[in-house]
């Protein structure tokens, strides 16, 4: 396990910002001299060593003080960190654990079981591929792999640019589109590997 | 009360036992894989994961887990129609079919779970083909991660959290990729793991090991150049016959000692000879602090703890490092025995300390992390080289094609073999403070202890409390086995709420007879017991039952260390614990 130390100025999280967090470090690590690589999740993890600030140590205590530090109720402050911070990077869940007064294996063992946690910062426009069954049998693997090679990307991870993000969820509700793309909130329905392209491109620019 | 047909024999049992539980009170016994219970101790882990104790419910659709399914009045049960039995083979064939068939070179065979309950199904071939997990095998000083290995029964994940709150195994990631990992995936030994090694002794399969030093152990035995002893815990003696088919409970003290003699070692200690010597020093200092702080003296810090083991060791130097100040300065007996086999012993043999090699059998796996610690050594040499346990030395003596049933019983070597029955006690939980009652009331008061037997400090209870009389002066006495009750105790004191003047904590439940090295139980709660009845008996059998009163340790404060406590004590003896809360700086409120 590879680890590595980035500074508070560094740091992609900001808790007193309250704009949407994809926003805030896209513009603070956009940098592609800052390496800020993640492997593939198969692959040997990279650590980013975040140093919380006190003012984010505290917003993260505050989200678990309005759920009274209950352990029964880390699935919550979880959906609220995340909410706050783009995503929920080691450290984050060290603080989370022990304002709940629980092991930080535990509530890794929980961001790691729901797919909807990341532990990685999504892109500006996180792009997810409908996978569910009506998707997948109308061609969705074949959309999924266009966007990987057009992107290079593998699932789970992010731009250098920190732009887009790859990942994939069961079902939007909308099998009739199928199959479907997602790119932040906006659905794209009945999408074909031909028309990844100019999906991409009407970002590009953004 | 409720009845019920289990194999069309009607049982009675209370509401809410389950079938597991009702069919086991039949005498059926239905097999089992992630299930794992402690009687008496509220040690139970029953996930209903692995499916392997499915039965037949007349009425009911599917088959249901035993282990994790109410009996309920009228039930009509099948343990082993061909339903039954067709059900657990296709789910051991599927378990089967994503473990490494590497059963030849695995640590835990012959003990493995999976392993056996394959041999009783006749498992014989595995139709399903596929994936299979591969993930990094993680070594640490004491424990070996293999999650290739790892059926998820979560009995670690049991043991870890609720059993010793440690925290340091959690169930991650899911489906296909789930397994039992520290937080991040990190290494084990960057992890608040204690080391205790309860994961171990529960795992089913191979997928948690010991640290196997017996390689180290020949070798140094084989080198011409090299003096080699052995020390042999207390708790050995009471389990390493089960390794050798002998009754539960056996004590084999004088069989070790011969087989350990035509192992090869030069010379044959007892680690009970520096227990007595951990009394003298832990005593020593507990009646300094008693009578301090009986002065009036504000600044002494009360209750003491005991600091024989490495476990509890590492638990409070990572989760109350602000209270670094409150165990006993004392060295564990293991080092304790180390720091005068490389100073005294080798200074009578004269043999220089390099050329010296102390070997340690302990029923512990903590031990193995607390013998590489840098403070026990001097310029890079450490007082105790390699600490070996209870199964490794078994595997050891068989190796040496020695008839263990047939050797004759042998005494220890002098002058560090020779031990009381307050060293052999050493083992049980409550014996350490029991052995330090037996001197610290003959110091305080003067007089002579009638009843040396303190039965108010015995038990299996996890958390004991009595009040002995020390002649006027009531010392209330604490003890905690397992590391949750031992954190209960120690919540108290960190809140001011603690009346005990001392505390005896063992990491392990039972203590050292039920350490992370011994013999598996496999859930045998009845093992603990015999155990630890066997070291009582072998208490009794000694003449000298008094750590004070032991010759060897009169001499050795005669001829060299001076007084308990004294400045050669503090340098040798004693030692000081660090801050190993994690280095990420979040702890502070």
């Amino acid at each position: 396990m590879v680890s590595k130390i980035i500074s508070d100025e560094e740091n992609p999280i900001s808790a007193s910002s309250t704009k949407p967090a994809g926003e805030q470090y896209n513009k603070e690590v956009g940098d592609k001299n800052k390496s800020y690589t993640y492997a593939a999740p198969e692959k040997e993890k990279v650590k980013v060593k975040v140093k919380l600030s006190e003012e984010k140590i505290n917003r993260i205590k505050e989200i678990c003080e309005l759920f009274n530090n209950d352990p029964g109720e880390l699935i919550n402050v979880l959906h609220q960190t995340q909410q706050a911070f783009g995503y929920l990077p080691a450290e984050v869940q060290e603080v989370i654990a022990h304002s709940l007064n629980i092991s930080a294996a535990h509530v890794y063992g929980v961001v790691t079981f729901y797919s909807y946690f990341t532990m990685v910062p999504k892109g500006r426009f996180p792009i997810s591929i409908c996978t569910g069954t009506a998707c997948y049998v109308r061609g969705a693997e074949k959309v999924l792999e266009e966007f990987k090679r057009q992107l290079k990307l593998n699932v789970g991870e992010t731009t250098e640019d920190g732009k887009f993000s790859l990942s994939c969820l069961r079902c939007v509700g909308a099998c009739g589109l199928a199959p479907v793309v997602l790119v932040g909130e906006k659905v794209y329905g009945r999408v074909s590997p031909d028309g990844v392209k100019a999906i991409l491109e009407a970002y590009k620019e953004q | 009360m409720i009845k019920l047909k289990i194999d069309n024999k009607v049982v009675e049992v209370k509401k809410g036992t389950t079938i597991l539980h009702a069919a086991r009170t039949a005498g059926i016994e239905i097999p089992t894989l992630c299930h794992f219970q402690l009687h008496d101790m509220d040690i139970e882990n029953k996930p209903g994961g692995c499916r392997i104790c499915v039965v037949d419910v007349q009425g009911r659709k599917n088959l249901a887990p035993a282990c994790a399914t109410e009996a309920m009045e009228g039930m009509e049960i099948n343990t082993h129609n061909i339903r039954v039995l067709n059900a657990r083979r296709t789910v051991l064939k599927l378990i089967i079919s994503d473990h490494p068939f590497d059963c030849l070179v695995c640590a835990k065979s012959g003990s493995c779970e999976l392993q056996s309950l394959a041999t009783k199904f006749g498992i014989r071939d595995i139709p399903y083909q596929g994936e299979k997990s591969a993930y990094r095998k993680d070594t640490s000083p004491s424990i070996i991660r293999d999650m290739d290995k790892c059926i998820m029964c979560r009995r670690c994940e049991m043991m870890c959290n609720e059993v010793q709150t440690v925290g340091a195994l959690s169930a991650i990631n899911r489906g296909f990729k789930a397994v039992v990992a520290p937080a991040f995936e990190m290494d084990l030994e960057k992890s608040p793991c204690t080391y205790c090694g309860q994961c171990v002794s529960v795992c089913p399969t191979g997928a948690l090991t010991e640290v196997d030093h017996s390689n180290n152990v020949l070798r140094a035995l084989a080198d011409p150049s090299k003096t080699v002893v052995i020390q042999t815990a207390p708790a050995v003696r009471a389990a390493l016959g089960e390794e050798f088919g002998l009754e539960p409970g056996t004590s084999v003290t004088g069989k070790m000692v011969a087989a350990l003699r035509r192992l090869g070692f030069k010379y044959v200690f007892d680690t009970d000879f520096s227990a007595d010597l951990t009394i003298m020093e832990e005593g020593t200092e507990l009646l300094d602090r008693l009578t301090r702080h009986l002065s009036g003296d504000q600044d002494v810090k009360l209750p003491m703890l005991t600091s024989c083991c490495p476990g509890w060791v590492n638990f409070f130097e990572y989760n109350f490092p602000d209270m670094l100040d409150i165990p006993s300065t004392a060295k564990s007996p293991q080092q304790m025995f180390g720091a005068i086999a490389k100073t005294y012993f080798a200074d009578k043999i004269g043999v220089d300390r390099k050329n010296l090699t102390v070997v340690s059998v302990m029923p512990c796996l903590a031990k193995k992390y607390e013998c590489q610690r840098d403070e026990f050594k001097v310029n890079g040499n450490p007082d105790v080289d390699f600490s070996i346990s209870t199964r490794e030395l078994a595997q050891f003596i068989k190796q040496a094609n020695i008839d263990f049933m047939d050797l004759p019983d042998e005494d220890f070597d002098h002058p560090l073999g020779e031990s009381t029955g307050a060293g052999v006690i050493f083992a049980n939980t409550g014996g350490v403070i029991e052995a330090a009652c037996r001197t610290a009331y003959e110091v305080y008061t003067g007089k002579v202890l009638e009843k040396v037997e303190f039965e108010e400090l015995r038990g299996m209870e996890g958390i004991r409390s009595a009040t002995i009389d020390f002649d006027g002066l009531p010392l209330n006495i604490g003890i905690a086995h397992g590391l949750a009750n031992a954190r209960t105790l120690l919540n108290d004191i960190r809140a001011g709420k603690s009346k005990f003047h001392a505390i005896e904590i063992m990491a392990c439940p039972g203590g050292c007879i039920g350490g992370g090295g011994q013999p598996f139980h496999h859930g045998h709660s009845e093992i603990l017991k015999k155990r630890a009845a066997a070291i009582y008996n072998e208490d009794k059998g000694k003449t000298i039952r008094k750590s004070h009163e032991n010759p060897s340790i009169i001499k050795l404060y005669d001829e060299f260390l001076g007084k308990p406590c004294g400045h050669k004590s503090h340098e040798l003896l004693h030692t000081s614990y660090f801050d190993k809360s994690s280095e990420v700086d979040i702890h502070h409120d």
